[in-house]
């Protein structure tokens, strides 16, 4: 339920983002992150984006979360 | 990565209490993060990992399900939840047999699916079921911002929010249970930070971590729980700081309180809790699929023998309940921990049952 995935904003329009994580392209929201620029790395959690994270962070934890819901769709 | 983990242990081990701690991980994620990496057998047996009620969908009272299915049996009305919620079985039904009697239930990845649709379809009544922490809270916050601000008038919420550190001083108060320390939930921190939790360490002098998700992050939070606890400095350290500030997400926080204040809150298996819940303002309460779609609550009763309350509190372990593995499975759940892929007995069942 608080699962939240780092992601890469590409764009943003408006309250609207497209984010890349995990090689998936996704439309978000992100009122909640007023400083997200383009380019910024955020945790996303139920398609909001709820934080912004560094670079390094999203990086290195993507390939665990990825694990950890590949394990849930078995 | 290995080599850490094994320091970690290793210090651990070392520096265990010699009359042991019971930690309680609040976070329905972090259960099946330690239930998959298999953290629990790893540790001593002085370190003793008790699973907490941080499981939405777990703890969201059976009047409460048992109203949400009674909304979209009596009204024609749309309703979209989280996947968690479908399978939960109320006292005469679930959402999927409600669904499957062709019943307007969808699941929806983000709650803004349930807005776009009421904006879409005016003509439909169209309600959310808003469940959750302080992680999904500000969530449900901005939808209905956007509501108000478009005047959208089809668009309703059931709302059962929760507050996560005033039910740890419940917890705490409970004579039943015994936590030392607490294990606190990352991403609910990522947005209230880490002062909502001083009082614990101030008052009732319990050690806190704020605990990343993979298990170097768990095993370092225990590591640096069981080092203010030897050394009676309990207070409230953020191990995942890469995600988590001390004062959280700003925003977010006043997204919440635009929309919401605290109430008292019925948790399932635990009971009404003074101020552990989040209620609609009154200027929002025109979007409370509760009061726009009254119905006729059965008396709740639940599945005999069913044990997820004490689950719940971390009096029991899922092993402890007879019905665990045996009348209960993921397949065929009777309670709610074992519905929900984060609920203590379907990550216990799914990782750690013995043979």
């Amino acid at each position: 339920m608080c699962l939240a995935i780092p992601a890469k904003i590409l764009e943003i329009k408006d309250n609207t983002a497209v984010i890349e994580s995990l090689g998936v392209k996704k439309e978000v929201e992100i009122s909640l992150v007023p400083d997200a620029k383009k380019g910024d790395y955020v945790i996303v959690h139920a398609g909001f984006a709820i934080q912004i994270v560094e670079k390094e962070e999203a990086l290195a934890t993507q390939g665990y979360w990825k694990e950890w819901l590949d394990a849930q769709e078995d | 990565m290995h080599k850490k983990i094994e320091e970690l242990k290793d210090s651990i081990i070392k520096n265990k209490p010699q009359k042991g701690i019971n930690i309680m991980e609040v976070c329905g994620t972090h259960t099946m993060a330690i239930s998959r990496s298999g953290l629990r057998q790893l540790l001593p047996q002085e370190i003793n990992l008790i699973s907490g009620p941080g499981c939405p969908v777990c703890v969201t009272a059976s009047h409460d399900i048992d109203h949400i299915i009674g909304i979209i049996r009596e009204y024609p009305a749309t309703l979209f939840t989280f996947g968690d919620m479908i399978r939960v079985p109320g006292t005469v039904s679930s959402l999927q047999d409600e669904r499957s009697r062709g019943k307007d239930v969808r699941v929806c990845y983000s709650p803004m699916d349930s807005l776009e649709f009421a904006r879409k379809n005016p003509e439909k009544k169209v309600v959310f079921v808003a469940i959750g922490f302080e992680t999904t809270a500000p969530l449900t916050a901005v939808l209905l911002r956007q509501a108000a601000q478009e005047d959208i008038k089809n668009f309703y919420i059931f709302n059962t929010h929760k507050l996560v550190p005033p039910a740890l001083e419940i917890l705490l108060l409970d004579k039943e249970i015994k936590v030392d320390a607490f294990l606190c939930p990352g991403h609910v921190s990522a947005i209230i930070g880490s002062k909502p939790y001083d009082f614990i360490a101030n008052k009732y002098r319990a050690p806190c971590v704020i605990s990343g998700f993979e298990p170097i992050d768990i095993l370092q939070s225990l590591d640096m729980i069981i080092d203010q606890y030897n050394t009676d400095n309990p207070k409230v350290e953020i191990q995942y700081d890469r995600v988590v500030k001390p004062d959280g997400n700003p925003a977010a926080v006043e997204a919440i309180y635009e929309v919401f204040e605290p109430v008292d809150s019925d948790w399932r298996g635990v009971g009404m809790l003074p101020l552990t819940g989040l209620g609609l303002k009154s200027q929002y309460s025109k979007f409370n699929a509760a009061k726009a779609f009254p119905v006729d609550i059965p008396q709740p009763k639940e599945p005999p023998g069913c044990k997820c309350g004490d689950v719940l509190k971390g009096i029991l372990k899922p092993f402890d309940c007879k019905l665990f593995a045996a009348a209960c499975t993921p397949e065929k759940p009777i309670g709610p921990c074992m519905v929900s892929s984060e609920g203590s007995c379907a990550a216990y069942y799914k990782y750690e049952r013995k043979a």
